[in-house]
Formats: C-alpha cells, structure tokens, sequence
C-alpha cells in the first residue's frame, strides 16, 4: 500500500515498477511487416496461393509480435498477446464459412432462380434439361412446416407452462426437464425412423406430409420448450401474485397475464425453431418421400419440400438439375434468414423489460 | 421479499381441506393443469417410444443376420444370406466426429471467449449473431457448399499432408485422390458443430464470478491471466459438456455428411482417401431403396445411432448439472 501505483497517469516517465511496453502501433507494424514479408518470401519459396500467403503472414504477423512484446515486455505479457491474436482469429475464422456459404448459394442459386423457377413444378422435366422450378417444393415446405407448428407449438408451450407454472419441484417436472435436454440432441434421422417405424410401418400409414410434419413437430418440441421455459421465467412473480389476490384462477392468470407478459419472446423462440426445422432433410426422405409434381393435400401421396428437391437434384447430378438444386438452395437459405432476422428484430422490438 | 409466514410459492395449489376453499377445485384450472402435465408426460413417452419401435422393428433383421453385427463391416443385409455389421459405419461415424471435435472446439472456446470477454460489446453482439445464423444454415446446404466450394480448396491441403507427413497412416494417401473423404467430412462437420460449442461455453464464461475477474485484474493480471486464472477454472464443466453436445451433434448429422462422402463399407485408416460411411448417412442413403430386412437393419443401426447420442447427451447434461448445483451452493 505504501509504494504508489502510477499507472492511470499514463504520462509518467519511466519507472522501476512498470516494465517496457510497446507502442500503440506496435500490431499495426507487425501486421504490415508480416504482409510484405509473406509477399517476398512466397516469390522466392516454392509454394504459391492466396491461402498459403495469407497463412505465412499470419504466422508471421503472431511470431514477429509476440517475440518483440517478449523482447521489451516480457514474458507475461507476450503470452497475453498471443492469447489476444489467438482469440480475435478464432472470431474471424468463424465469419469465413458463414461468408462463404452465402456468397456461394447467392452466385450459383442466382443462375436459374427466377418467377419461373418459383411458380413451376418438376413434373415431366428430365434432369438433363434446364427448366423447371420449386413451386411444388414451395407449398410442401409450407403446408409440412406449418402442420408442424400448429402441432409442436402448443405442446411446447404446454410443456413450458406445467414445468414452469405448475410442475416446479416435482420429481416428474426435473424427469422432463432432464429430457428436454436430451431430445434436443436426438439426431433428426432417428425421429424420422421413428415416425416411419412406429406410424407408417406398425399403424400402415402412407408416406405422406402429414407424417413428415410429425417427425418435424419432434425436432420442434425441445426447442420450443426451452426458449419459452426462458421467456416464462421471465416473468415477475409479483404479476402472478396479484393475480391469485384478485380471486383469478390459476389457469387464467397464466393464460391471460403470464403467457401475454412473456409472448414477444415466446414468439421469438417459435420463429427460431419454425427456421430450425425449414432446413430439415433427413426424417423427411424416410417419412414423406420425393415428389416432382404438386400436390396441395399433405394427407395422402408423397410431397416435396425445398430440403428434399435440393437433395434430389443434386442426386441426379446433371449441370441443369445442379442449377436447380443451388437456386433451390438459394430460397431456402432466403426463407431461413428472413425467419431469423424478424425472430430478432421482433424480440428486440418488444422485449420484456 | 415477504416475511409473512403463509407461503408466496406459486406452485402449491391450496390444500384441499383448507377451511376457506372447501373442497372444489374450479373445472378450469383442473383440466388446464391435467392437460399441461400431459403435455410433459408426452415428451418422456416420445423419449420411450422411439426406443420401443427401433428395438421391436430392428429385432426381425438382426434375427436373420448371419454375421456379427458388431465386428462386420459389410452391408448386405438384403442378400440372402444375410450380411450386415456396423463397424465401417461406427469407425466412419467416430473419426469424423472426432475430426470435428479436434477443429471446432479449440476455434468454439476462442469465439466463445472473444464474445464474453475480449471483443467490445457492438462487435460481439454482431460476432454472435453471424455465429447463430451459421447454426441456422440447413444441412444440405453444407452438404452442397462443401462439395462445390470445400472439396476443391481442401484437396491442396490434404495433398500437401500426404507429401510432407505421409509417413503418418492417416495422411497417407495411396490413390492420390484427395476428394470425398472422411477428412472433409470432418471439416464440414466442426463447421456446423462450432456454433454449439461456442455459444455453450460463452454461456458459461459469462456467468464467471465478476468479483474473481475484478480481483485478478485488480492484482495486476493481465486479461489472458485473468481467463486462465478466474473465467477458465470456473467454466471447466460447461467446457466440457460444451464439446460432448457438440459431439453429439457431428455423430447424428446426416445429410451433409451423406453428401460430401463417397459410401464405401471398409475400415480405411488413409482419411483422405475417398470413402467411409457413419450411421447416419448411411440410413438416408440406402433407406428408399432397402427392402424388409434391408430396413430392419437400417433401423437397427439408426437405434446404435440413437444410444451413442442418447450416451454422449445424457454425460455432458449430467456435468453441467452438477455445475449448476455447485454454483448454487455459492
């Protein structure tokens, strides 16, 4: 306590306690040098590519800082270095294939994707010719995927409510808990064997929509379950309190005072687990099959939903059905994002303070 | 927050002798609570289905299998006889998750520690955003990307692997083809896995004890020794279970992986050679066109499948958990 600490002056001169430090421009040399560098060297070395010079300088930029921050500053702090580099790169090395991916769907899927592209169907259009489109693919998305909603929604939602409403502290509320978590990591193949062994196999269902929506609604119910197990939690006892005071029965304090408190999140969650299950392929090759042509009724015959034409087309393998499959993909990459960013914007507009 | 003795918990209906209420419950409330607590029964009786219908359906093939089941790497399952094992498949399923264990959770943690405790908060915010939109691309589209736009950028780099480290099996590279192979499996895999891990563990890193984070960079600590010292020891079990769910989430992916694989059934340690298959993949590949047995034992590997994550799930949910009781106790 005796011995006074200088540092917040940040003009004091030199002194015994604090070490060397490098100047502010210090990463910015670096990281310049190491461009040049890499730029020299990789004319002289035998290796060339975009990527390789881009990796050499970075390795070059992370040595050269860290042995002059070692040199002045020492050995702590050259660590901290490091671990900076090392985490801000982790942070750009994520961006790269989000990136990616959207620049390539948006470039390949552009090539055919059109009104005609969206408004036709594949019925009687060989995979050898262009032509053709998703419009069949379109309304099994949407008929398939608001089933599922309109099933999975309200038993989330229940779930949540009598885990959070009237199940706290049970031992079959922590039982359902613990398998909320666990569902949300079954493999989405396993509830489409499922739907298929336990539905069309033992019950002899036809392969139709409807038993794709199930299988879906199973992928849907955890997540929902969760964000709105969050949301309700939310929400301030002393509402609920006030409520039983008033004479309000249960039921209706939580339908008419908690669930609307909670509901801009609640909605939030649903659209982020709608956009969840949109892109799911899997369960829906076992449970709905393939489809080229419309077909409006999901409780009879096959459909096609946009993952399950993406996976046909590029099973056929042609240039004309790749197209296809990148501007399926392309829609489909559109109606997931959309999905996200109203999720967002809507939970930030009206988020429970 | 009130000190009088009658209880505030929500939770607790009134006793049903209390003297006040007598005896009825209202209709409402009764059909409303039965209907809510059905709702939960039905998540443990679709947990209990789906093994009840795998196992009855997976019983008829592995009755007529003549082969081992564990041990043998043929799929033959609709020869008569017939022969089918699972182990090309739980090799395949196991390296290319392991694969993208090893790349995603070191880059998951380095995210994750960016956005709780490095990067300023408009930065992280955006950092956290793109990072749940890769969660949110579909798994045919990785599948497709990686084919069209990873396997070409990759090949160059697992040549180079096999020319400078082939003496190590699996760089090596016999055919001299780099493409469809269990490596890059591996690589799109972490890609889709990485969201996982990092919002996990950035969960838990946040929720590191302010007072320790102050104390540390109070004594003088810099920010990488007040991660190691205060953030890492505290966030070890959401670490963790972090990368199991993340394992989890490699060993069921499907069609990705079923896209950027060519299927072979053999156990080939050369990971850059073309081939290999996983539980999961394989299902969606062969399942249309399978007969009787042929599904039965799809269904049979889809219930391994099913144990393998249902295993990996219910472990890292337990020692996150037991994190969470620990915490409390503070």
């Amino acid at each position: 306590m005796a011995t006074t600490t200088q540092s917040p002056t940040g003009q004091a001169p030199h002194d015994a306690l604090a070490g060397g430090q490098l100047p502010r421009w210090a990463p910015w040399a670096c990281a310049a040098g190491a461009a040049l560098a890499a730029v020299a060297l990789i004319a002289v070395l035998p290796v060339d590519g975009r990527a390789q010079t881009l990796l050499l300088a970075l390795l070059l930029y992370v040595g050269s800082q860290t042995a002059w921050s070692f040199a002045v500053e020492g050995r702590r702090h050259a660590v901290d270095r490091l671990a900076t580099t090392l985490v801000y790169a982790a942070g750009v090395v994520a961006l790269v294939p989000l990136v990616a991916i959207l620049a390539t769907t948006i470039v390949q899927g552009l090539k055919v994707f059109d009104v005609y592209f969206l408004t036709h169907s594949m019925r009687n259009v060989s995979p050898l010719r262009p032509g053709g489109g998703a419009y069949h693919a379109i309304i099994g998305t949407l008929e398939v995927v608001g089933i599922a909603a309109a099933i999975g929604i309200p038993i989330g939602l229940l779930v949540a409510i009598y885990l959070v409403e009237y199940g706290s502290g049970k031992r079959l509320a922590r039982w359902v808990t613990f398998f909320v978590d666990v569902m949300t990591g079954i493999p989405s193949i396993v509830s489409g064997l499922f739907i298929y062994t336990g539905l069309i196999l033992t019950l002899g269902w036809e392969r139709t929509g409807f038993a794709g929506a199930l299988s879906l609604t199973i992928l849907m119910i955890p997540v929902m379950v969760r964000s709105t197990e969050e949301m309700l939690k939310l929400v301030p006892n002393e509402l609920r309190e006030s409520a039983y005071a008033l004479g309000v029965p249960k039921y209706k304090t939580i339908l008419r005072v908690v669930v609307p408190t909670a509901l801009p999140g609640i909605i939030t969650g649903a659209m982020l687990a709608v956009a969840r299950i949109t892109g799911e392929t899997a369960p829906l090759l076992l449970t709905m099959f393939i489809s080229a042509s419309i077909n409006f009724n999901a409780f009879t015959g096959p459909q096609a939903t946009l993952p399950t034409f993406i996976w046909d087309q590029i099973a056929r393998g042609t240039p004309a059905s790749l197209d296809r499959a990148w501007a399926g993909a392309l829609t489909l990459i559109l109606i997931v994002v959309i999905l996200n960013l109203m999720a967002r914007l809507f939970g930030r507009a009206f988020r429970v303070k | 927050m009130t000190v009088t003795p009658t209880t505030t918990e929500s939770s607790s209906a009134p006793a049903p002798s209390s003297p006040i209420r007598g005896r009825s419950r209202r209709r409402g409330d009764q059909v409303f609570s039965t209907l809510s607590m059905l709702a939960g029964i039905l998540v443990l009786a679709i947990m209990a289905g789906i093994a009840i219908f795998l196992i009855i359906k997976a019983i008829p093939a592995l009755r007529v299998n003549t082969a081992n089941f564990l041990t043998t790497s043929a799929w033959l399952p609709d020869n008569t006889p017939s022969v089918f094992g699972i182990a090309a498949l739980a090799f395949g399923t196991v390296v290319s998750s392991l694969i993208a264990l090893l790349l995603a959770v070191p880059v998951g943690y380095g995210v994750a520690l960016a956005l709780a405790h490095y990067a300023p908060k408009r930065i992280a915010a955006a950092l956290a955003f793109v990072v749940d939109l890769l969660a949110a691309v579909p798994s045919i589209i990785f599948g497709l990307w990686g084919l069209a736009w990873l396997m070409p950028r990759t090949e160059g780099l697992f040549a180079w692997l096999d020319t400078h480290l082939g003496f190590i099996p699996i760089f090596h590279n016999t055919l001299g083809v780099y493409s469809r192979s269990l490596a890059l499996a591996g690589i799109v895999l972490a890609i889709m896995i990485l969201p996982t891990v990092s919002a996990i563990s950035r969960e838990v890193f946040v929720q590191a004890p302010p007072a320790h984070i102050e104390a540390s960079l109070a004594l003088g600590a810099t920010r990488w020794e007040m991660v190691r010292m205060a953030v890492l020891p505290f966030s070890k079990p959401g670490m963790i279970s972090a990368a199991m769910l993340g394992l989890g989430r490699a060993l069921g992916e499907t069609i990705a992986v079923a896209l950027v694989l060519s299927a072979t059934f053999q156990i080939n340690w050369h990971l850059t050679e073309p081939g290999g298959n996983t539980f999961a993949a394989n299902i969606a590949l062969k399942f249309n066109e399978a007969g009787i047995n042929g599904q039965g034992a799809l269904i049979a590997a889809g219930l391994v499948l099913f144990v393998l994550t249902l295993v990996v799930n219910v472990v890292a949910r337990l020692v996150i958990a037991r994190r969470a009781e620990f915490s409390g106790a503070n």
